[in-house]
């Protein structure tokens, strides 16, 4: 296949970035889009030239790190499924293909394709954990959870963290990222002593950082590469009101 | 070399307890003035970090990745065993310890491993606590699943993400501390060098990623925990970042490296494709419960799958080793494999696949059930090949997978040289010439949260306070200046090669020649011919774009310029462990039916290789090992 590739180009944050025109011929349909990118890359280097910089590191759609934005749509159009794990079968021979780096104004892009996720950092930091330190645990099977919920609990913590969401929304808001934690442990007996504090620290952080507020445009479920449903969104809205009205502001 | 082990006295039930009452401890108070580096956050070095810090010690944490959520620890898939016995099958630590050692075909210490399977149950206990979901049963009680090597279900699992969920876990006790500000975390940032100053290691060399500074950090412990080096063979399961720098540096400077020709090729990886590939899938072992492995009894037979009938079918695993069948170790798995295809029976458009069919599975069991368990791995498969594991059977082949050697600690997980700790998939400790399913993850945890948390503390109280220094002593100026010179002749070769062809070339090397059986002529024949390849890259690779900025092709150049040194190191030592025993086949010493010939006499012994200088041969030492608890028996999985 030929594929013509249109990808940003940026030198560092404080420079201004444009799209660079670049045609890949011999595109196999078993090759995955960052393999594309490796081609590309290995020619680039040998005309002497800066190869295109973008994350990437598992390439088995697990460690969050790959994020393109590919014609418009975070890891592209196929659903539920990470840049590295996109495979050129999904495209035709001539395709042209518009690449970018995710677009958030709290995700700075470092170069080219790579931006600084940092943001996610702080607020997983602001209450993303249950507080408990290493020590003598009680015996894990002296703490039941129904299947149903250790099940939902898991949908929520499959979150790879990759920035998917907040970069396709609209509003550029990080909900459904922090409504995966919130969610995961809301659904866990370990969350709840925490469980106001962290939906309070967690949002208010994930403010502070610059993300937009939730308008229900669903965008971020369609965007997420593993499928983390709205549905928590909704449920940490009803737990941050409830943490809201209850909890004395410090 | 001083390799004294430092095991403590008493039987071996006793010796992990006697010797957490007989560590030194530090004062609550005292403990801010300690600063002890970590090096790498992946399960080892993420548990590490936290727990040392929720102790009240300094720590600060480095990782090139740009947020420890994403070492490579992320991609574990299937399991991690503990010796809980919850289903009441017989398992317990005495048995969880035999079968880690006889799995490790006898070349592990028995006071490591048995010390892991005691602290195994913890982890457990530890990772629940902090919300870690894993699969239960209907009751609300944890569930287990089988893996290679064992007749017991020991493995508890969170659908196939268990590596996701147990770094996550440790990932929010990690940001707990950061954000209570007793973790200084670094990202973005590769360790280029360790420092010793008077004999003890007091500090790192890091490269910042997005600036290319080179800096120096002070400290009076160091832990490496910083991975495995599979990335060696070029193609791997391994993340594309993984390599080899950190163990590496430390073995320049004096750390001994321990067995690296004990390498892990896993049965059940998704076959190469083609040329522009860059990494090899693992589909979990876990598959190897339901799924069964077969080729066709006939050379060439280019039928369809489905059309080849029950009694044209070879299920070799369950022919030759009828007790273990489709879970036996991997290293045997992956051998059965690789003759089925020499024999020219494999499948693919290669030739290099077998079939891992679930149809009997799906009859007995329903669709369901099968994807409830696997799903999201026949999804992972699908995408990458584009065929339909629940109506055709998946094609597997192995691959490069994790490395059982890496630097030699002792019983506290320190290497030769005092203060540097190792931890992790980077030490050699526990898996003796080979590893069983879900117990890298056990081990990481264990040595992250259990071990090195009460080993370090121990050498700062006996070894401490330590002399002030800071990042202007020599030393550090030395080091520093050692890097800055790497980087600029790497910037100024401007060859005709990128840095990934030279990886690739070497891969060719190290998977012909010493992959997953070896012999002394080819072993030979490698060692002439990676000092070659090595001096090629010296004179022709390209680095382009500028030191100091964000340069990918910079950072490949300064790992793969390791690998082509380390590469020797590991050959040499396959080379001189002139014997098969698990992942280490020598094809010189095996039994008429092929299966793998020890040595106990002359090599139940650990392989310490000790620097001199590149290029030239290092020196080899040894660390006895004394068997008191368990017997040498010949490894029978039949
Ligand atoms: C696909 C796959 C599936 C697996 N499945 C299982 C399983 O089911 N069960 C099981 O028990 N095991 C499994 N394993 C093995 C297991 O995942 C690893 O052995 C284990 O996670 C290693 O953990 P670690 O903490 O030692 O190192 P890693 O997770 O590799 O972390 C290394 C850390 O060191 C950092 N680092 C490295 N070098 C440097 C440097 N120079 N400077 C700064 N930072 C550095 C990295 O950034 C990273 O943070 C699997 C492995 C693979 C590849
Ligand atoms: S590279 Fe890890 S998710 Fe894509």
């Amino acid at each position: 296949m030929k594929i013509t590739l249109m990808v940003w180009r940026q030198k560092c944050c404080k420079e201004q970035g444009k799209i660079e025109k670049f045609v890949v011929d011999n595109v196999e349909e078993d090759m995955s889009f960052l393999e594309m990118f490796d081609i590309l890359n290995e020619r680039l280097i040998l005309e002497g030239k800066d190869p295109i910089a973008f994350d990437h590191d598992c390439r088995e759609g697990i460690c969050g790190a790959c994020s393109m934005t590919i014609n418009g749509v975070p890891h592209g159009h196929e659903h539920g499924t990470t840049t590295c794990q996109l495979h050129m079968r999904k495209f035709k021979d001539g395709d042209t293909i518009y690449v970018e780096p995710f677009r958030n104004k709290a995700f700075p892009v470092i170069k080219d394709l790579v931006v600084d996720r940092t943001a996610y950092e702080r607020i997983m930091q602001a209450g993303g954990f249950v507080s408990v330190a290493t020590g003598n645990a009680k015996d894990a099977n002296n703490l039941p959870i129904s299947k149903e919920n250790a099940d939902l609990a898991m949908d929520a913590a499959a979150c790879i963290g990759c920035g998917a969401c907040a970069s396709s929304c609209p509003n550029g808001s990080a909900m459904l990222f922090v409504s995966a934690k919130v969610g995961q442990f809301a659904l866990l007996p370990q969350g709840q002593p925490e469980r106001k504090r962290r939906v309070l620290a967690m949002i208010k952080q994930m403010e502070k950082d610059g993300f937009g507020g939730c308008t229900n445009m669903y965008e971020c479920e369609a965007a997420c590469p593993k499928n983390v449903s709205v549905r928590f969104i909704a449920k940490m809205n009803r737990d941050y009101l409830r943490a809201s009205l209850f909890t004395k502001s410090k | 070399m001083n390799l004294d082990a430092k095991i403590p006295e008493g039987p071996l039930a006793d010796k992990w307890d006697n010797h957490l009452f007989n560590m030194k401890l530090i004062n609550p108070a005292n403990r801010r003035k300690y600063k002890i580096i970590v090096v790498g956050t992946g399960l080892a070095g993420g548990a590490a970090a936290a727990t040392l810090a929720e102790q009240g010690y300094n720590v600060e944490a480095f990782t090139y990745n740009d947020s420890p959520r994403r070492a490579h620890s992320i991609a574990a898939q299937g399991g991690i065993n503990a010796a809980k016995n919850y289903p009441n099958d017989g398992d317990s630590i005495r048995r969880l310890f035999y079968d880690t050692i006889k799995g490790g075909d006898f070349r592990a210490r028995e006071a490591n491993v048995y010390r892991l399977a005691q602290v195994s149950n913890n982890i457990i206990d530890q990772c629940v606590a902090q919300g870690v979901p894993f699969a239960r049963d209907y009751g609300g009680l944890l569930a287990n699943r089988s893996f290679g090597g064992a007749q017991v279900s020991r493995t508890f699992y969170a659908r196939g993400q268990t590596g996701q969920q147990l770094l996550l876990g440790a990932y929010s006790a990690l940001v707990r501390q950061i954000g209570l500000g007793t973790v200084t975390m670094h990202t973005r940032k590769e360790m280029a060098d360790i420092v010793l100053i008077d004999g003890q290691c007091r500090g790192i060399i890091t490269r910042d990623l997005l600036t290319g500074e080179v800096e120096s950090h002070v400290a009076d412990a160091v832990i490496l925990a910083t991975g495995g080096y599979g990335n060696v063979f070029f193609l791997s399961t391994n993340a594309q970042a993984c390599n080899v720098t950190a163990a590496y540096r430390a073995y320049k400077k004096g750390a001994g490296f321990a067995n690296p020709c004990f390498t892990q090729i896993h049965p059940t990886c998704i076959p190469v494709s083609g040329d522009h590939q860059s990494k090899l899938t693992l589909m979990s072992e876990s598959l190897r419960n339901d799924g069964r492995i077969w080729v066709p009894k006939n050379k060439g037979d280019k039928r369809k799958p489905a059309d080849i009938p029950e009694e044209e079918r070879d299920y070799y695993l369950e022919r030759k080793y009828p007790s273990f069948g489709n879970l036996s170790p991997r290293d045997i798995s992956s051998r059965a494999a690789k003759e089925a295809c020499d024999d020219g029976r494999g499948v693919a458009s290669t030739g290099y696949g077998v079939y891992l069919d679930f149809a009997d599975a799906i009859k007995r069991l329903g669709r369901d059930k099968i994807e409830e368990r696997y799903g999201n791995l026949f999804e992972m498969y699908e995408r990458i090949t584009d065929d339909d594991p629940y109506t055709t059977p998946m094609m597997i082949y192995p691959a490069s997978h994790y490395t059982m050697g890496g630097l030699w600690v002792d019983y506290n997980l320190m290497s030769n040289i005092p203060g540097l700790h190792v931890g992790g998939e980077a030490n050699f400790s526990d898996h003796g010439a080979n590893r069983l399913g879900a117990s890298a993850l056990m081990q990481g945890l264990s040595d992250g949260y259990f071990v090195l948390p009460s080993t370090v503390p121990h050498y700062l109280a006996t070894n401490g306070p330590f002399e002030k220094v800071t990042k202007d002593h020599p030393e550090f100026k030395k080091a520093e200046a050692e890097v800055r010179d790497k980087v600029s002749r790497l910037m100024s070769i401007k060859g005709k090669h990128t840095p990934t062809y030279f990886h690739r070339e070497l891969g060719k090397i190290m998977w012909e020649y010493c992959g997953m059986a070896r012999n002394e002529a080819g072993l030979k024949k490698a060692l002439e011919l990676i000092p070659q390849v090595r001096e090629e890259f010296w004179k022709d690779v390209t680095v382009t774009g500028d030191a100091q900025n964000l340069n990918t092709v910079l950072e490949k150049a300064m790992r793969v310029a390791d690998f082509l040194e380390f590469a020797e190191v590991l050959v040499h030592d396959a080379l001189e462990r002139d014997e098969s025993c698990g992942s280490h086949f020598r094809t010189e010493h095996q039994y008429p039916d092929g299966e793998a010939m020890r040595n106990d006499k002359d090599f139940a012994h650990v392989g310490v290789w000790e620097f001199q200088g590149v290029g030239k041969k290092p020196l080899r030492h040894k660390e006895e090992l004394q068997y008191e608890n368990v017997k040498f028996a010949v490894r029978s999985y039949k």
